[in-house]
């Protein structure tokens, strides 16, 4: 007997995983991005040092987006990861460098400037990778009898090379005004300055993105252009995470510009899912078509829910631990 | 010619996993020491007992580091390479994948922040508590990933309805019946991983004349430690092999190099198989020891490769050359563990310097013994991928090409080759710098003061000119 619908439950975890992960490691590989262009090598250090006690745990969220896609929608898991093979490649290839540079760059003397690299670029690869996927995502993909049968290269278009571009410029946001709430002094100074054009090239990809859309899929326009008015709410809100970032900033505000922007990322992101709901391998299969068994299901959800509130408290606790602003010079032991 | 995505693929895996778990391999048995000399530290506030945890946690930090960025790559290689198996497998393997994250990943990562960066952040206990939960996050990780890889060994707890797998029994599924000797059997492999590695190094200190204090301590309590599991080990590789007997026969049939099955079977040390003619040239065996071994009678039957088609049969030189090696190794890790307390009792341990120099040779050998066991267990079950239900072929990736899957195999050996050698240069390092107490102030006084990360020691050789001065000459500081 099928008491609940599981399929259903497993749509909203996988989707609170994933923003979880977008959220936690979007901060610090926008820090990556934003490397190359901080004031100075003392500012680098200071930049690493934010992030370095938790970037592990952050990543661990697209690990468990792995395992429970296999776990909770197979379908998806082998549809996505056989169309997308060559962009999973560059986006893991950049994660092993940035991941590396973490541990090396810092005892680099005369090669540090390639540790630098390897944290900037790797972190850029990812970050447009992973913005790349989502723009595949809104594309579709080509199946048959629930097999990818289309080619190597099918993901690759301009529209996904702009939300590529798009989840650069997002990721590079929350990493400015993570680096306000953590940092201080002319560091601070540096982000907040940058905060606001970082703002405008969003919002000019995201508009160009929604302006596309439509195009791209007729599902997505029916469902933006039919009587569902409240589908327009979300824009709205996102417009309103924006200005607030844009006045907090202006106030010089330390907190609310990285909470603002979290809010942007998660209007956003809402925006998507209910364009696109309920496929979840557009244009062919529903989240209940791509669901695994029920008894799997029910499994993983009974332990899931006792452990991911614990994760969750001891997640905090380490940024409980780490709190407070990080300082040049400051070591941690 | 047409390139092979399916042999590519399987390259492709293989060098993907064995790169892999060489880390975790060696971070469970090391957690598990730091652990123990956190607890130390903690109960006799003894200086020692921290000096050697700060050393031995910059380690742990650098080969974790490379085992975590390995690892993300493990847990998408499924859906990229062999999306039919994914498909196929998911109701059991995504489930147990997924455990292994919310359990261990998510605990491992966490707590390794506060172990790496908190001592100064959090009470000393809070610290040993970190300590603590990353030696039992490896721990609950190998539990996870241990039952997924046996149950692709010995399949159990399932049914098949239309191709898919369809879990009847969890706990069937998970405590397959290889299970409980493949854990056993990998977990005394990562103690001794971890044991002699520290043994080899601070014999290597000892040689110097470095720290004797603390790196006499740290050998001693890894003699122990050997002493004990080493022989163990054998006695669950025996178990093990007893269990892959009664589920897998054509694997070690391969092991033993026996083409035919017979009685009186020799235990072959030396062989050179020929798969193409079905024979094994220039035999060098033991009588009946085979048979012995395998089923406690002298004259026990011992299945051999003629009872499945030739292209059914594993890689017979593979399988049979790595399984040598491994036990050679396991038994020179028993000889060196039992030296040691032979030398300890004559009071000689201190200054033996052949068995010192020996101990430092020994700290590649369980790595692989690791590996070469790693290719019995593996390549000795093809063409299955799951033993008995889907082969290699069934299992690939419906899409994928030849070409494609080349280029990410370049690719991976490209990132890991320098990741790997850069990760390999920098432990040198940390291991050239020891435990000694640097002077920091000096050194920093140049520059702004940078902060640290885990391990805080230069990147390349003669940076640091008092480096060497400081090292070389001291052994209590």
């Amino acid at each position: 007997m099928e008491l609940f619908d599981l399929p259903l439950i497993w749509a909203f975890i996988i989707g609170f995983g994933i923003i979880m992960y977008v959220l936690m490691d979007g901060f610090d590989l926008g820090v990556g991005i934003l490397f190359p262009f901080a004031p100075n090598e003392e500012a680098r250090d200071t930049m690493m040092n934010t992030v370095a006690p938790i970037w592990d745990g952050n990543e661990t969220w697209l690990v468990l987006g792995g395992a429970g896609l296999l776990a909770a929608f197979p379908l998806v898991y082998s549809i996505f990861l056989p169309a997308l093979y060559l962009g999973v490649f560059l986006l893991l290839a950049g994660l092993i460098f940035r991941g590396v540079a973490f541990e090396f760059r810092f005892k680099a003397r005369t090669s540090r400037y390639l540790w630098n690299w390897a944290f900037a670029g790797g972190s850029t690869l990812a970050s447009f990778a992973q913005g790349a996927v989502v723009g595949a995502y809104i594309q579709g993909f080509e199946t048959e009898n629930g097999v990818y049968v289309g080619s190597a290269l099918d993901w690759l278009t301009p529209f996904t090379v702009l939300t590529g571009l798009g989840m650069l410029a997002g990721y590079a946001l929350l990493g400015s005004t993570w680096l306000i709430l953590k940092t201080e002094g002319r560091l601070q100074a540096w982000a907040y300055r940058i905060t606001l054009p970082l703002l405008a090239g969003v919002l000019v990809v995201f508009a160009i993105i929604s302006v596309w859309t439509p195009f791209v899929d007729d599902l997505v326009r029916n469902r933006w252009f039919s009587n569902l008015s409240v589908i327009w709410l979300l824009p709205m809100l996102t417009l309103l995470c924006a200005w607030q970032i844009f006045r907090s900033v202006r106030n010089r505000s330390e907190g609310m510009p990285f909470v603002a922007t979290m809010g942007l990322f998660i209007t956003t992101y809402l925006g998507l899912v209910v364009s696109r709901w309920p496929y979840v391998v557009p244009p062919d299969y529903t989240l209940w078509e791509a669901a695994s068994a029920y008894e799997s299901q029910l499994f993983l959800l009974l332990g899931l829910l006792f452990v991911i509130p614990i994760v969750l408290v001891y997640t905090a606790w380490t940024y409980w631990v780490f709190r407070g602003k990080v300082r040049a010079g400051e070591g941690y032991h | 010619m047409e390139l092979d995505p399916l042999i590519l693929s399987r390259i492709q895996f293989a060098f993907v996993v064995s790169f892999h778990a060489i880390f975790p391999v060696f971070t469970i048995g090391l957690a598990a020491f730091i652990a123990v000399l956190e607890g130390l530290a903690y109960k006799t506030e003894n200086p020692v007992w921290v000096k050697l945890s700060a050393f031995w946690t910059k380690v742990f930090a650098v080969v974790f580091g490379m085992g975590v960025v390995s690892g993300i790559v493990m847990s998408f290689q499924f859906g990229t390479n062999w999306s039919n198996f994914a498909q196929a497998s998911a109701n059991f393997l995504g489930p147990i994948l997924s455990y292994e994250v919310i359990t261990a990943f998510f605990l491992e990562a966490a707590f390794l922040g506060v172990l790496l960066f908190g001592r100064q952040k959090v009470p000393p206990g809070l610290h040993l508590f970190a300590a603590i939960m990353v030696a039992t996050g490896t721990f609950i990780s190998s539990f996870w990933i241990l039952s997924a890889n046996s149950w692709m060994q010995t399949p159990a707890g399932y049914e098949l309805r239309e191709g898919v797998i369809h879990v009847v029994s969890w706990s069937d599924a998970i405590f397959n019946p290889s299970f409980p000797y493949r854990f056993l059997h990998m977990a005394l492999a990562s103690f001794l991983t971890g044991g002699f590695v520290v043994a080899g190094v601070s014999a290597w200190y000892l040689l110097r004349g470095r720290e004797v204090e603390a790196n006499r301590k740290a050998l001693s309590m890894c003699l122990w430690l050997l002493l004990f599991i080493a022989p163990a080990q054998a006695v669950v590789g025996d178990f093990h092999g007893l269990n892959t007997l009664e589920h897998q026969p054509m694997k070690v049939a391969a092991m033993e190099g026996n083409w035919e099955t017979s009685r009186d079977v020799p235990l072959l040390l030396f062989a050179l198989p020929d798969q193409i003619n079905q024979i094994n040239r220039f035999e060098i065996g033991i009588p009946s020891l085979a048979s012995m071994i395998l089923t406690h009678e002298w004259d026990g039957e011992v299945p051999g490769l003629n009872e499945v088609p030739q292209d059914e049969q594993p890689p017979v030189a593979l399988v049979f050359w790595s399984f040598r090696i491994m036990v050679g190794l396991g038994l020179l890790m028993i000889a060196f563990a039992v030296t040691g307390l032979l030398l300890r009792a004559g009071g000689r341990l201190w200054r033996n310097t052949w068995y010192l120099q020996g101990l430092r040779f020994m700290s590649i050998a369980p790595f692989i013994a690791v590996l070469t066991g790693w290719f019995v267990t593996e390549t000795g079950r093809a063409p299955w991928l799951i033993y008995g239900v889907m082969t290699h072929a069934e299992g690939l990736t419906p899409s994928l090409t030849g070409g494609m899957a080349l280029f990410t195999l370049i690719g991976y050996i490209v990132v890991y080759g320098l990741v790997f050698s850069a990760g390999i240069y920098y432990l040198m390092r940390v291991l050239y710098v020891g435990l000694e107490d640097r002077d920091e102030g000096e050194h920093e006084a140049e520059r702004p003061a940078r902060p640290l990360s885990a391990a805080h020691v230069p990147f390349e050789i003669g940076d640091d000119e008092n480096e060497t001065a400081n090292t070389a000459t001291q052994g209590g500081h």
